[in-house]
């Protein structure tokens, strides 16, 4: 079996995410990025699936040269081998354009012998549109099978456990297809040290639009459909007034709660 | 006016709130048309026509809610190629974004996501969205730059208002494509009633995290909330740990709420769980480590242990209530 991991290199969290003022699009050169911990729960996804049975595990990226990185920790994770797709006409491309250039790396892919899963993670953690993979399936006219909570590969195609707004629901198709998890899928692993050592020398492939046919015009800042008119920073919250229970915290808290009319 | 497509959030035609947030918001833009996908439109009628509907595109094939989301965004793209509609509005649920990234394909359009509030732009321009960014921390504003706009939107954007129509019924003729029917839904449980109020609708949540230290601890949680009349959140720790259903997830990968009043009882206040309650009025903590992040977020905070300061506020509530 072949499978295609999807991952995305992100602005970290936990860093001063912000957006570049010239073009206002999403940073991604001054603020240190990493692996999208989202697409952990894919790579996880895989290497469990891989490891169950005979499996090749591709991790394939879309982005600026650092996304490297992405592909990096995936390969230290467990993963074969790696395709990077950077161009810097990619820059700024909006989600229906890295679809594209996703789809048709993906198609590339399996020129070298048929795909039979490509996994995503539920959301980048930094757009979060929770889109891509969808759109994935509707490009590549593979089954969408999507937000797995659980998944189950066997003989007869891919199950999984969808949690919806208001019901659960079991989804089953057959493979190929096109398959993304939650955070509650797994539990990722960390790197081990003979991963790092080994993920040195495994494949990775660095490509350009021309290599996997995209017109630099159908994607970028110029071909997107959205544009970011303005961007604020929110004023970061003040903080009030804190006490330390000694005995009457509960009866504080509904003194304040009555203030402010809640109670 | 051009018509502005609502895509109608049903389960069997009951209507979800944020249909009616999306048939207001829709009444800025041009002339609401609702599409209603699946069973149970007699069920649906009274509530789109009295949020104003002038029209309702109806699909009532079953099969069309057989199979994940492709369908849907068949049915839907068929519509917009007849109407020719100005915008096209979804509820930002998982599906709801699916569709709309599914249709932006089809429709070689742009999509937005999430948005908390949309307006008419300037001299007839196209929608202008709302969207907060990077965990709360930025409010943007966006706009669709090349074909119909497509714009998912989350509950609570817009406060409802009834605007009795009596929309014209057009029924369609959709025969799910076999290239439609590849994820099929074998089983639907639908999720149990709390009797509590909706998650991301309530005016008042409270939540609690790690600091609960166990499912059946999540009774003094409940406890304080049902006192206030309140819905119950979790933070993704204790959601991992077991004690509390996934559904109630609060941040990041689980709800956005923006209550009046956000009470965090046992939760740090990490990034992730801060993207998700940020945007709250009034935000009130419990936590027993005076360092806790969610202190320097919270209009008032408590330090010390909620096992002790919620059934106490709980007892007081009860006892103010009954004086
Ligand atoms: C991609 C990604 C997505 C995520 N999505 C989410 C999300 O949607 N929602 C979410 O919540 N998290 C999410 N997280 C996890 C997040 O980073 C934190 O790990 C999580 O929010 C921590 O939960 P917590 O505050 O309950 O636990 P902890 O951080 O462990 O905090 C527990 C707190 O309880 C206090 N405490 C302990 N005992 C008591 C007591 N007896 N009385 C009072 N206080 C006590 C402690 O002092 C501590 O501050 C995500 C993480 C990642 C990487
Ligand atoms: N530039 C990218 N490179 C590789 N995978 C991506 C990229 N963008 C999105 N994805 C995949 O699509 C998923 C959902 O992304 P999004 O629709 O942006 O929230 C991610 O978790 C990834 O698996």
């Amino acid at each position: 079996m072949k499978i295609v991991v999807c991952v995305k290199y992100v602005p970290d969290a936990t860093a001063d995410r912000t957006f570049d003022p010239g073009d206002n699009t999403v940073d991604r050169v001054n603020v240190p990025g990493l692996l999208s911990e989202l697409d952990e729960h894919a790579i996880e996804a895989a290497l469990t699936l891989a490891e169950a049975g005979d499996a090749e595990v591709t991790a394939l990226a879309v982005g600026p040269p650092d996304a490297a990185a992405a592909v990096k920790k995936a390969l230290q994770m467990g993963v074969d081998a790696g395709v990077h797709v950077a161009d810097d006409a990619v820059h700024g491309s909006d989600a229906v354009a890295t679809s594209l250039v996703l789809a048709k790396a993906l198609a590339k892919i399996g020129e070298e012998g048929p795909v039979d899963l490509v996994l995503c993670g539920m959301a980048s953690t930094d757009g979060g549109m929770s889109v891509v993979p969808a759109m994935l399936a509707e490009r590549l006219d593979l089954p969408q099978v999507t937000f797995a909570a659980s998944v189950e590969v066997g003989e007869g195609g891919v199950r999984i456990r969808r949690d919806g707004e208001t019901a659960t629901e079991i989804v089953e198709a057959s493979l190929p297809a096109v398959v993304s998890v939650t955070d509650q899928a797994n539990e990722p692993r960390y790197p081990s040290f003979k991963g790092i050592m080994a993920a040195k020398k495994k494949p990775v492939q660095t490509w350009s639009l021309s290599d996997v046919g995209v017109d630099p015009g159908e994607v970028g800042l110029g071909a997107a459909r959205t544009a970011v008119a303005s961007y604020t920073q929110r004023p970061p919250r003040q903080q009030g007034t804190v006490v330390t229970d000694d005995g009457d915290g509960g009866r504080a808290l509904v003194g304040f709660l009555a203030e402010q009319k809640f109670v | 006016m051009a018509e502005i497509l609502v895509l109608v959030d049903h389960s069997d035609g009951a209507v979800r709130k944020t249909t009616t947030e999306l048939l207001t918001i829709a009444r800025r833009l041009g002339d609401p048309a609702a599409v209603f996908i699946g069973s149970g439109y007699e069920r649906a009628k009274d509530t789109l026509a009295s949020f104003g509907a002038q029209k309702v595109y109806l699909a009532e094939d079953p099969e069309l809610t057989d199979y994940l989301v492709a369908p849907k965004a068949e049915a839907l793209a068929l519509v917009a190629e007849r109407a020719t509609p100005a915008a096209i509005l979804l509820t930002s649920s998982a599906e709801g974004k699916e569709i709309a990234g599914r249709l932006a394909i089809k429709l070689d359009a742009g999509v937005l996501t999430d948005a908390v509030d949309v307006v008419a732009g300037e001299n007839g321009g196209g929608p202008v969205t709302t969207q907060s960014v990077f965990a709360g921390n930025y409010t943007v504003e966006a706009k669709v730059t090349r074909g119909t706009p497509i714009i998912t939107v989350k509950p609570n954007a817009a406060t409802p208002e009834q605007a009795p129509a009596q929309p014209v019924e057009e029924k369609l003729d959709v025969a799910v494509s076999d290239q439609a029917k590849t994820a099929r839904v074998v089983e639907r449980t639908a999720r149990t009633q709390t009797g509590r109020p909706d998650l991301t609708e309530a005016a008042i949540v409270v939540s609690g995290g790690r600091g609960v230290g166990s499912a059946e601890n999540f009774a003094v949680v409940e406890a304080l909330a049902d006192a206030l009349g309140a819905a119950v959140g979790a933070s993704r720790a204790a959601v991992d740990s077991g004690w509390y259903p996934h559904a109630y997830q609060v941040g990041q990968t689980g709800k956005t709420v923006s209550p009046q009043l956000y009470v965090a009882a046992g939760i740090s206040g990490a990034i992730q769980h801060r993207a998700g309650m940020q945007t709250s009025r009034t935000i009130v903590a419990v936590n027993k480590d005076a360092e806790a992040p969610i202190f320097e977020m919270a209009d008032f905070g408590v330090v010390g242990d909620l096992h002790t300061v919620l059934p106490q506020a709980t007892q007081e509530i009860t006892e103010r209530k009954g004086s």
